[in-house]
């Protein structure tokens, strides 16, 4: 099995890309290379101008968890684009941004945070990917 | 345990994961091959953590315990 770990990132909600970050940090931790696609609101998240924005929560969220992610953002819990940096600071990790969202969201590669790598299509990705998993959140 | 030559000291209290095994991994990769880091991290989860990274980076663990809520692991790199 290819060590590599891939993952496509179509959700913008904090959470989500939190949930991401975790997981591509314990990937770097180990050693393993990840690579990671942004599609359409996690692409939209990544913009410049707004990382470190509001990007809310998935609606499974509720009062109850948004209240326990407000509490842990307080706590100075780590947002996922400082973990993001962590991880790439200290292992493997590609970020491309996928050229149909990039056209969609008329979004140009400098709008992007320094956090992206590059622009890619599909097939690039899976070529990129090989044997290893691909995630999809 | 005292007797041990720490080169590194990372203090990880109060981090939630994953940020103690990615402070762990930042520091073994400060030392040199052999050489011993010390990480206390407050974290439950960090145990099964860091016995996972260990196993699978290579970094041995030569010595962890708990104590008062706190987890102490030395890791010589490997």
């Amino acid at each position: 099995m290819d060590e590599t770990i891939s993952l496509v990132l179509f959700s913008g909600t904090d959470d989500k890309l939190q949930s991401a970050a975790v997981l591509t940090a314990g990937a770097a931790a180990l050693g393993r290379p990840v690579k990671i696609l942004l599609q359409y609101w996690a692409l939209d998240a990544f913009r410049a101008d707004r990382l470190k924005a509001d990007h809310g929560l998935a609606p499974e969220a509720g009062t109850v968890g948004k209240a326990a992610m407000k509490a842990a953002a307080a706590n100075g819990n780590a947002h996922w684009s400082d973990t993001m940096r962590m991880a790439k600071e200290l292992g493997e990790v590609d970020i491309q941004a996928c050229s149909l969202s990039m056209d969609t969201l008329k979004l140009k590669a400098e709008d992007l945070d320094s956090l992206v790598d590059g622009v890619e299509g599909v097939a690039a990705f899976y070529v990129n990917a090989g044997e290893g998993q691909i995630v999809f959140i | 345990m005292g007797n041990l030559d720490i080169k590194l000291k990372v203090d990880a209290s109060g981090l939630s994961c994953p940020l103690p095994i990615l402070k762990a991994s930042q520091g073994i990769k400060s030392v040199a091959s052999g050489e011993l880091v010390e990480v206390v991290a407050t974290d439950p989860g960090s145990v099964k953590d860091f016995e996972a990274w260990s196993k699978s980076t290579g970094n041995a663990m030569v010595e962890h315990s708990a104590e008062g809520g706190k987890f102490r692991y030395v890791i010589r790199r490997k």
